[in-house]
């Protein structure tokens, strides 16, 4: 086929997802027949499901008469993309709200017979799908979306994309119903179990497949700094998740598995992984769609492209070092969490590269943070992001972690980074998005989007500093002694005094769930193609489908 | 691939001739501040590691031990050497002091108070609630209420050896399931209820207590005594007063006989060193209603 050409019929990418479907299936069908683990088999009927959708999809679409026409983007798996962000977003948030609701009053939704609506079973629900479903179908999305665009080049894997983004939505689902269920391997932001982890690794190898794919085929020269990030993203994500989920299973038949490495081997592991799913997922991959979308909306060209690289490459190699500043004072050596501190420290000035870069980008469009709401969510975002990665640096400083560490204030950390950061860039990035792909005029209504940045914005600062506030006085009265050398407080009487901050935590909660549902309906409307009557809402680039001619 | 550098109208920054969607880069130096605060940070590390324990050598087996010389294993020994050094003799003085003795000894005391509510908040509170008010089927501890004994050796010996629970000495008594292994009907134990109910001078069916006053007599009386005024040698509570374990209600009462109770509390003598649970019967002797 040509590049520029279109192709009807079965290609090889289809024969391909065709014959993994297939086989897939049958090994489904094999597991959910001979295992005598109720969880397995729950699992192992949801695959079997899934896997027979997907073979029924595909052969609607190859009834249908495939066409790929190579001389346009490909869309249709961005909008996908695009509600699954919002749905799951939404989905996240208030299993968040629930939660953060449950600290505040513990006999909410607390039933002896009724396991999975307990706290533990419900929190990893809420970061996977905050993390994982929210931000990582945001960042599927987006990466698409952009690297299709930078590349002036259609998506590369003919039909793979859509597995791509099928295959991710399965993995979420198996992951929260495990969850629920009571399957774990007690990994923080890597709960799910080995049967799970290796259809994530099937799913992301094609993804990356997919994403180098595109690069290959690029009509440009050089490759945008947003398509480094995400590839960043990508590889580095696929690195962390296999050697961190290294494990044997108890049988093959069996959901159970057991860690390959042992006490502060797997500790490290774990927060190598963690720290760094905090760096390359939540980091790397949303400067990637930073990169993009606000030079785009700004309509002004990047501030420094040689801060670009310098901080790129920097951010890379060191924030791989800096997991051990999550196992201060534990068991583990002195000497890793010296690397792990100091790394942390080095690391603060290329993530503030990324910082400088998204806000002087607006030199000379300042004016639209007043006029356009949406870009004011994307700066923001950016301010955010300055911010949570100067606290992070300072907490991992010893000293300073002695006192923050365990507490609420880690809690607060996390979200200044999440709500403010992730969230709000991809917020700012779905309120772009939906106009292009669906080819409207303009949003619904921008005074919706201004009711959303306040409402959540206010949201935000209540759950910061309410946690910020309850951290550090829980971290005081941890340490206070008496006289004579006693404890000065109960663990019990911390936990009484921390009640009204948990109470304040979930009313920023609820305002922020509150914001996305704004949101929703406002990009529903506008997918529709509705205009909210009386709004001077100014036009929405229009962007083509036809793909750029190469440069 | 066009490089065509342009100057930027606003910044007066040339371009790097680079476009992508519409998308260009401005070719402006690395901010000095920004480079400097980084340099500042690099050798800020630096200096740290070469205080600090920082690389591993693993072909000697060891690391680079920094010129601190640091281990955070010795600073916490030295620590707590310096904890012991500072409060051993009053533990030791405690632990050799006759409970009743301790009072007399204002400094023992306050060590011991100090110490006991320290050791309560982590060990106690959990089930007792904080500062002893005690929870439904968890007595309270401010009382003058005592299921088995409130002077300063029967709170020790519960603390010790605990209320059903492991060790050989430990407090036990069993009140039978009335209602779950058949030895009252339905209607028995009802009337049972109003009789009880009646014992704390609250009003109940007269007909239904008259019925009863056998029963109790049977099945009751033998361990909470003829009026319902307990004994603590069997850590049988008093059934005439206002305080209530499991509730006072007539259907907590109705369970109670139906189902029995069987709260237990550990055995400490394992977990706690002897000073320890000295100053916790000090402290819950004197929350309210030591005797």
């Amino acid at each position: 086929m040509s590049a520029t050409g279109s192709r009807n019929g079965i290609g090889l990418d289809v024969l391909t997802v065709g014959v993994v479907l297939i086989g897939l299936a049958l090994v489904s069908l094999f597991l959910s027949a001979n295992t005598h683990d109720p969880l397995m088999k729950v699992h192992a009927v949801i695959f079997l499901g899934a896997f027979t959708l997907g073979i029924a999809a595909l052969a609607m679409r190859i009834a249908g008469g495939l066409h790929f026409d190579q001389s346009r983007y490909e869309e249709g798996v961005i909008k996908a993309g695009v509600i699954a962000t919002v749905f799951w977003g939404i989905v996240g948030f208030l299993v968040g709200l629930v939660i953060a609701s449950q600290l505040a009053f513990p006999n909410l939704l607390y039933f002896d017979e009724i396991g999975w609506l307990n706290f533990g079973r419900l929190r990893p629900v809420h970061t996977s799908a905050v993390i994982f479903a929210f931000g990582g179908n945001a960042l599927m999305a987006t990466s698409f979306y952009v690297v299709q665009r930078t590349c002036h080049a259609r998506l590369a894997g003919g039909i793979w994309p859509w597995f791509v983004f099928w295959g991710y939505q399965l993995f979420i689902v198996l992951a929260a119903t495990g969850y629920v269920s009571g399957i774990t391997q007690s990994k923080e932001y890597a709960e799910p179990e080995w049967h799970v982890d290796i259809w994530l690794t099937i799913v992301w190898v094609a993804y990356l497949l997919v994403f180098l794919g595109t690069l290959w085929k690029r009509k440009v020269k050089h490759i945008y700094v947003a398509n480094w990030f995400y590839l960043s993203f990508i590889v580095t994500v696929a690195m962390l998740h296999i050697i961190n989920n290294l494990s044997i299973p108890v049988g093959l038949t069996e959901s159970k598995s057991y860690s390959l490495f042992a006490g502060v081997q797997d500790a490290m592991t774990q927060w190598w992984y963690g720290h760094n799913a905090v760096g390359f997922f939540l980091t790397s991959g949303f400067l990637g769609m930073m990169y993009y979308f606000i030079p785009k909306r700004a309509e002004r060209p990047v501030y420094s492209y040689r801060l670009s690289i310098v901080h790129f490459w920097s951010l890379i190699f060191i924030y791989i070092w800096a997991g051990p500043h999550h196992l201060h004072y534990t068991a583990l050596p002195m000497w890793a969490q010296t690397l792990g501190m100091t790394f942390s420290i080095i690391l603060w000035m290329p993530s503030w590269g990324g910082m400088i870069n998204g806000l002087m980008t607006l030199s000379g469009a300042w004016d639209k943070l007043r006029t356009d709401p949406v870009m004011r969510m994307l700066v923001v975002s950016v301010a955010f992001y300055g911010m949570s990665t100067f606290e992070g640096p300072v907490m991992s400083i010893r000293a300073v972690n002695s006192l923050s560490h365990y507490t609420d204030w880690t809690i607060g950390h996390v979200h200044s980074g999440a709500l403010g950061w992730v969230a709000y860039v991809s917020f700012g990035a779905m309120y772009c998005l939906v106009p292009w792909l669906w080819k409207r005029k303009r949003l619904y209504s921008n005074a919706l989007v201004e009711w959303h940045f306040w409402i959540s914005t206010v949201g935000i600062v209540f759950y910061i500093t309410s946690m910020w506030v309850s951290g550090i006085m829980q971290g005081l009265m941890w340490r206070a002694y008496n006289s004579f050398g006693f404890l000065e407080y109960s663990f019990v009487e911390t936990v009484e005094a921390m009640h009204p901050y948990y109470v304040i935590r979930a009313a920023g909660g609820g305002l922020f769930l509150i914001g996305a549902f704004i949101m929703a309906y406002n990009l529903w409307r506008t997918a529709r193609g509705d205009q909210r009557a009386g709004e001077n809402v100014p036009d929405a680039m229009p962007l083509a489908s036809a793909i750029a001619p190469a440069r | 691939m066009s490089d065509h550098p342009e100057v930027d109208d606003h910044s007066g920054t040339e371009t790097t001739g680079h476009e992508w969607d519409g998308i260009k880069e401005l070719n402006t130096p690395l901010p000095r501040w920004w480079l400097t605060i980084w340099l500042g940070t690099i050798a800020i590390a630096l200096v740290y590691m070469v205080l600090m324990p920082s690389w591993p050598l693993p072909w000697a087996d060891t690391y680079v031990k920094g010129l601190r010389n640091y281990s955070e294993r010795e600073t916490f020994a030295a620590d707590m050497v310096k904890l012991a050094a500072s409060r051993g003799a009053d533990q030791e003085k405690l632990a050799n002091t006759a409970l009743d003795a301790v009072r007399n000894d204002e400094e023992l005391f306050n060590f011991a108070m100090a110490a006991g509510e320290s050791a309560f908040g982590d060990n106690c509170a959990t089930c007792h609630g904080a500062g002893g008010v005690g929870a439904p089927g968890y007595p309270a501890l401010v009382d003058d209420v005592w299921l088995w004994g409130g002077s300063l050796e029967d709170i020790k010996t519960t603390i010790t050896h605990g209320i059903r629970g492991a060790s050989d000495d430990t407090r036990f008594s069993q009140m039978p399931a009335f209602g779950t292994d058949g030895m009252l009907t339905v209607s028995e134990i009802n009337d049972l209820v109003e009789y009880v109910t009646s014992l704390s001078n609250r009003a109940a069916d007269g007909a239904a207590i008259d019925r009863a006053k056998v029963l109790f007599e049977d099945n009751c009386a033998v361990c909470h005594g003829e009026n319902g005024q307990g004994d603590r040698m069997q850590g049988a509570p008093i059934l005439s007063d206002t305080e209530w374990l499991y509730g006072g209600d007539r259907e907590a009462i109705r369970q109670t006989i139906t189902k029995a109770r069987f709260g237990v509390m550990p055995n400490w003598q394992d977990r706690l060193e002897p000073w320890t649970i000295d100053a916790l019967a000090v402290y819950v002797h004197s929350l309210g209603g030591g005797e």
